[in-house]
């Protein structure tokens, strides 16, 4: 082929290419303003007890925002709000969600909202949305998020945890409070925290990691303290009893982790791994005192995932609780 | 671009894109530039996935990063190696325009499989996949750009490559959250964008750089030269470069700690980090052709000495005490400084490395060159890191600035020319 050939080539190429892109483009744009899920959905405008709210997965117009079902048919009619979520944890008075803002500078924001999903307060998150819980009695609520050292590199991270109070007041960074393992206090600058679950108003369990170790630790508000209780224990979350608490543990030894879901019995100090065989990075959420509920990604539709559900003593293996759903809040009366 | 294309026609020889005027006068070849618009179109794609690729990892795939950053840095070490054996293989065959296809065309297989990919192995064998692309690709790709430029005009042809380069950078981000305003939750949107970019910039090289032959061609001309050996490697000035960038990339800390030590200071919000990159890249893309040229007329080693003098002054800006508006203005003039660094370093080191070796081994001592400056700026990132843990940003740039000031007289005494080397044009 003479130049000029070869110049006709690229901009064939050029044309068929990037018209290729715009053309994809111009289909998602197209599905992302349609309403894919068979029955019409109904507007959720107000939490009710005995549901369970979640991010509604799956694509189309829906798609990040929040949904609920009845507790008892979780493959019922769902309702979705006009309320965008990344993660979410919920009572019957409110919400908690944590919000991307995609722009430019994308920005992150945590929103605090009544039953009837009105923005109550809002504040700026420090990082990409990971995890947030309320407190039982509903009076603090906890953030995680993935602090990005400089979007362009976008491979350094670290966590940023903290709880938030009445008032707007807030505990700082977590990983600022003083951690004791074994009795004495770690001071390495490498300590990471992640994944609170409250006890109660003061108190709550969460992760802290230094070096290779992946603590539970127990937190205290007033005192500003982390101590650990165990390793090799991620995210964890309390059953309503209080008696247990789910959690994910790495079962690989190569460099790519794969989560397993376990349990472990607060009163004798025993772990149970449930037969979970996909790896579960998730902060599970108790259904009831012996029921878990978590999300799985689906393998082979990245970006889309499902709510599962699983005894917490390992005697069932794991069922389709929500499709197209993550992030699940169970409401209690 | 379109300067350079118009006049393409009169100065240069069209079926090997070489340049026929050798005088003061001529323009930089359209190899170079298109070998510019091959970075550009692939800068595009690999820019407008990596902003996305942190967001997409969690919001959409639901995976905790902190593993990811830990693998990333182990490849970072796998990067290197391939670097040196793609420089070999480019010399050994006498054929850089295939090894770089080669990288350019993993890099673009990755992208394809970022479709594909849902899991953490998955997308960790993606990303690995991209970077060894782009570790087989630079030195052929920056060799092909020193055989295709007039050894007086060196400055100038690697100055508007890594103009085009840093005009791609700076805009794949755009297009990516463009793309993801327009439709949410449209990584995939995103990702076949970036696709088509890294096709693009596969055939763009494929079609319109030439299969040039730098030995065989000196051959041509009758001009004697020998296989590549290992040998040559070895030459006196090449060590003595290879020595003066290690020192200096010991000391060169990374713009992000930089970045985190303006942050400190001004305590300005998060979301302005990106803007400090687009504000580097501005000063970057547009002081790369007159800092070239300036190479060209005073020398490459002086003005990669003067690049590492005005990083110096980047780390003093940074580091004074100030506050209100004063702080302001030092962010501004450090950004400038950094992007001035880059422009005085990153495309001057690598044709100060081709001009000194043997045309037979030119890609494999661009790529030490290259690989040198890439492992001891781990280092010194890491080392840094400790420092700043230790000791807090201020001390730690303290420490950084007064060892820079130390390594520069000694690198630039290690970069003049011995009495026996030459000394005729710039670049020797």
């Amino acid at each position: 082929m003479d130049l000029t050939g070869r110049r006709l080539f690229v901009a064939v190429a050029a044309v068929v290419l990037l018209g290729g892109a715009a053309a994809y483009g111009a289909v998602a744009f197209a599905a992302s303003r349609s309403v894919p899920l068979g029955s019409a959905s109904t507007p959720l405008t107000a939490i009710e007890p005995d549901t369970v709210l979640f991010r509604q997965m799956g694509g189309g117009a829906l798609h990040g925002f929040v949904a609920s079902v009845d507790v008892d048919d979780p493959g019922g009619p769902r309702m979705t709000s006009d309320t965008p979520c990344d993660r979410l944890d919920a009572d019957a008075t409110g919400l908690v969600c944590l919000h991307s803002d995609l722009g430019l500078t994308t920005t992150f924001e945590t929103r605090v909202l009544d039953r009837r999903l009105r923005v109550l307060e809002s504040r700026p998150l420090a990082g990409i949305p990971s995890r947030t819980r309320l407190s039982p009695g509903g009076e603090r609520f906890a953030t995680t998020s993935f602090v990005t050292g400089h979007s362009y590199a976008g491979s350094e991270f670290s966590t940023s945890t903290m709880i938030v109070g009445p008032g707007d007041t807030d505990s700082g960074e977590l990983e600022d409070f003083a951690l004791i393992v074994d009795g004495a206090e770690v001071t390495a600058a490498d300590v990471n925290v992640w994944g609170v679950a409250f006890a109660d108003e003061e108190r709550f369990f969460a992760t802290a990691s230094s070096g290779e170790h992946r603590w539970l630790v127990r937190g205290d508000l007033g005192e500003r303290t982390l101590t650990a209780l165990r390793d090799e224990v991620e995210c964890p979350s309390l059953s309503p009893d209080g008696s247990r608490i789910a959690f994910k543990q790495n079962r690989s030894d190569s460099a790519q982790p794969d989560w397993a879901i376990a349990v472990l019995d607060l009163d004798d100090d025993r772990v149970t791994v449930l037969p979970e065989p996909a790896s579960i990075d998730d902060q599970v959420e108790w259904l009831d005192d012996d029921t878990l509920l978590y999300g799985r990604t689906q393998e082979n539709s990245p970006g889309d995932a499902d709510v599962y559900t699983i005894r917490a003593d390992g005697s069932t293996d794991p069922e389709l609780f929500i499709e197209h759903a993550w992030s699940p809040a169970v409401v209690r009366p | 671009m379109y300067i350079s294309l118009s006049d393409r026609r009169r100065r240069e020889d069209a079926s090997t894109g070489a340049p026929a005027a050798t005088g003061r006068a001529a323009r930089v070849s359209s190899t170079v530039v298109a070998l510019g618009v091959v970075s550009l179109l692939t800068d595009v794609s690999s820019e407008a996935t990596a902003a996305v690729l942190p967001l997409y990892l969690t919001a959409a795939l639901g995976l905790s990063v902190v593993a990811y950053g830990v693998i990333d840095g182990l490849y970072q070490g796998v990067s290197s190696v391939v670097r040196i054996a793609a420089g070999w293989a480019a010399d050994r065959g006498d054929r850089p325009k295939h090894v770089a296809l080669v990288g350019y065309g993993l890099s673009a297989v990755a992208r394809l499989g970022l479709l594909f990919a849902g899991g953490f192995g998955a997308i960790t064998a993606v990303v690995v996949g991209d970077r060894i692309g782009k570790g087989i690709r630079t030195a052929p790709r920056d060799a092909l750009i020193a055989a295709s430029s007039p050894p007086t005009e060196l400055g100038r042809s690697f100055g508007l490559h890594r103009m085009l380069d840093t005009v791609g950078a700076a805009t794949g981000p755009v297009i990516a959250f463009v793309v993801l305003l327009l439709v949410p939750e449209g990584y995939r949107t995103v990702f076949v964008v970036s696709l088509a970019f890294a096709l693009l910039g596969v055939v763009v090289l494929g079609a319109l750089v030439p299969d040039r032959r730098p030995r065989a061609e000196r051959a041509r001309d009758g001009v004697s030269s020998a296989p590549f050996r290992w040998r040559l490697l070895t030459a006196p000035r090449l060590i003595r470069l290879l020595v003066a960038a290690g020192l200096l990339g010991l000391v060169t800390i990374g713009d992000g700690f930089l970045y985190l030590a303006l942050h400190d200071r001004l305590d300005f919000a998060p979301m302005w980090f990106p803007l400090l990159f687009v504000g580097t890249n501005i000063v970057y893309l547009t002081l790369a052709v007159p800092i070239g040229r300036l190479g060209d007329r005073v020398g490459g080693r002086r003005v990669f000495i003067g690049g590492q003098v005005v990083l110096l002054g980047a780390y003093v800006l940074a580091a004074l005490p100030i506050a209100g508006a004063g702080a302001v203005a030092a962010t501004i003039a450090c950004l400038l400084a950094l992007g001035v660094f880059y422009a005085a370093t990153d495309g001057i080191l690598a044709a100060l490395a081709s001009a000194f070796v043997p045309v037979a081994a030119r890609t494999s001592g661009i790529a030490a060159a290259q690989t040198v400056v890439a492992a001891t700026r781990f280092i010194a990132a890491t080392g840094f890191g400790l420092l700043w843990f230790a000791l807090g940003s201020s001390a730690a740039l303290v420490i950084a600035a007064c060892t820079l000031a130390v390594l520069i007289p000694v690198a630039a005494l290690l970069l003049r020319p011995r009495a026996s080397e030459g000394g005729a044009s710039a670049w020797t």
